[in-house]
């Protein structure tokens, strides 16, 4: 199974990404677990500074704002 | 340029609704809907054309950059990048420890952050446009000095003692082993990509600001209608000196970004507060909020954020002090 991670401190846009992962996903039907990281110290590890920002099984694919609805579909197609 | 917005309003208020510009209803209105009307409009040609230029600067790209620099010309630099480079007041801490983590003294990452929301490109237009090349220049100049005094200041006491451990095992780690900070590749950007990065930056800030405009004008305009001429500058005017630690302090509460606030200082201005008390208020509301420290308190201990609020409440008081001093250059 596919893990996407959002980084974000906590911030409306960062719960948007999420919520537009987790409803793509259901729309397609992919099964992913969607995380969450705010605690800054472990944002660090990933050497992202825009949030929010995408991680599809450890990689940084996205960061810096909600991503577009196609950068979705294709992380969750990929 | 301008004056089809004033067309527009007189239109509107007085031709269509048929409002008296005699009455106070009447002049209320019709200052709302010319600022409303036309600070729209700059907004969105404004942020379309500066995002279309700025696609290719961003934060990774400014720590590079800055990690790169002497600490005499970084604090400059610094907050002089922080008042060009877009990112969202939430990445303020990922930013914070990514600079942290490059090696980057913390004076010089906050001159960046302090610079950051108190002059951006939205604000220095709206400034532009309602308060003239004058303030605006002097807002600019002012904003920057912050950035580069507040750096300089937590540097000499070093406030890196302060930092919450992690972070400050990661500034000194770097500084002994300094991260690799070669250039990345930049791809080469296309016209069409920069199109739709400004299309959404503009829509993206349009959405997020517009509010802010209406009840900044809102208020504005309540003031230019109701509050009567001469009131303010009998009761809060440059002789009162308490008047600007005063402002400084209602700033805080009060959280807003540089777009909202502006308007607001356009109509205390042409009501007669002094131009210092006004920037106090305004630079206090923008600049020093609880929200933003309490983020903070993720990297820095107590001590330090105390030491950081203290240190803006005495500039943003002794600025509006020199500039209340110094109004009749106005």
């Amino acid at each position: 199974m596919k893990t996407i991670t959002v980084l974000g401190t906590g911030c409306t846009k960062c719960k948007n990404t999420v919520q537009l992962i987790e409803e793509s996903a259901q729309g397609l039907g992919v099964d992913v677990k969607v995380e969450k990281v705010e605690d800054p110290a472990q944002i660090m590890t990933y050497n992202v500074m825009s949030t929010p920002a995408v991680v599809l099984d450890g990689t940084v694919v996205h960061k810096g704002g909600i991503p577009s609805k196609e950068q979705v579909i294709g992380w969750l197609e990929s | 340029m301008f004056i089809i917005f004033t067309d527009l309003a007189s239109w509107l208020i007085y031709d269509l609704l048929g409002l008296s510009p005699e009455t106070k209803l009447g002049t209320a209105l019709h200052f709302f809907v010319e600022d409303v009307s036309k600070i729209f409009v700059l907004l969105m040609v404004m942020i379309y054309l500066i995002a279309l230029l700025r696609v290719s600067l961003d934060v990774e790209r400014v720590r590079d950059f800055l990690a790169r620099k002497s600490r005499g010309t970084g604090y400059i630099l610094a907050s002089g990048l922080g008042a060009i480079t877009p990112f969202c007041s939430c990445s303020s801490i990922p930013v914070f420890l990514g600079f942290t983590s490059a090696g980057i003294p913390i004076g010089i990452t906050m001159a960046f952050l302090l610079t950051s929301p108190l002059i951006n490109e939205v604000a220095v237009l709206l400034l532009l446009s309602l308060l003239g090349w004058k303030f605006t220049l002097l807002y600019v100049v002012v904003g920057v000095l912050v950035g580069v005094l507040g750096g300089l200041f937590l540097d000499a006491i070093r406030a890196e003692r302060w930092l919450q451990s992690f972070a400050a095992k990661a500034l000194k780690g770097a500084q002994t082993q300094p991260l690799n900070t070669a250039e990345e590749d930049h791809p080469k950007i296309t016209f069409a990509e920069r199109h739709t990065f400004a299309k959404s930056e503009t829509l993206e800030i349009f959405g997020r600001v517009w509010k802010w405009v209406i009840v900044g004008v809102g208020l504005g305009a309540a003031l230019h209608g109701f509050v009567p001429d001469g009131w303010i500058e009998a009761h809060l005017g440059a002789g009162q000196w308490w008047s600007v630690p005063a402002a400084t302090l209602i700033g805080i509460p009060l959280y807003s970004n540089a777009t909202g606030v502006i308007p607001v200082m356009e109509s205390l201005i042409t009501n007669g507060l002094p131009i210092g008390t006004t920037l106090a208020f305004c630079m206090s509301t923008v600049a020093a909020s609880f929200p933003e420290f309490i983020l903070l308190k993720q990297v820095m201990q107590w001590r330090l954020l105390a030491i950081l609020f203290a240190m803006l409440l005495i500039s943003f008081t002794t600025i509006g002090w020199i500039f209340n001093g110094l109004s009749f250059l106005f």
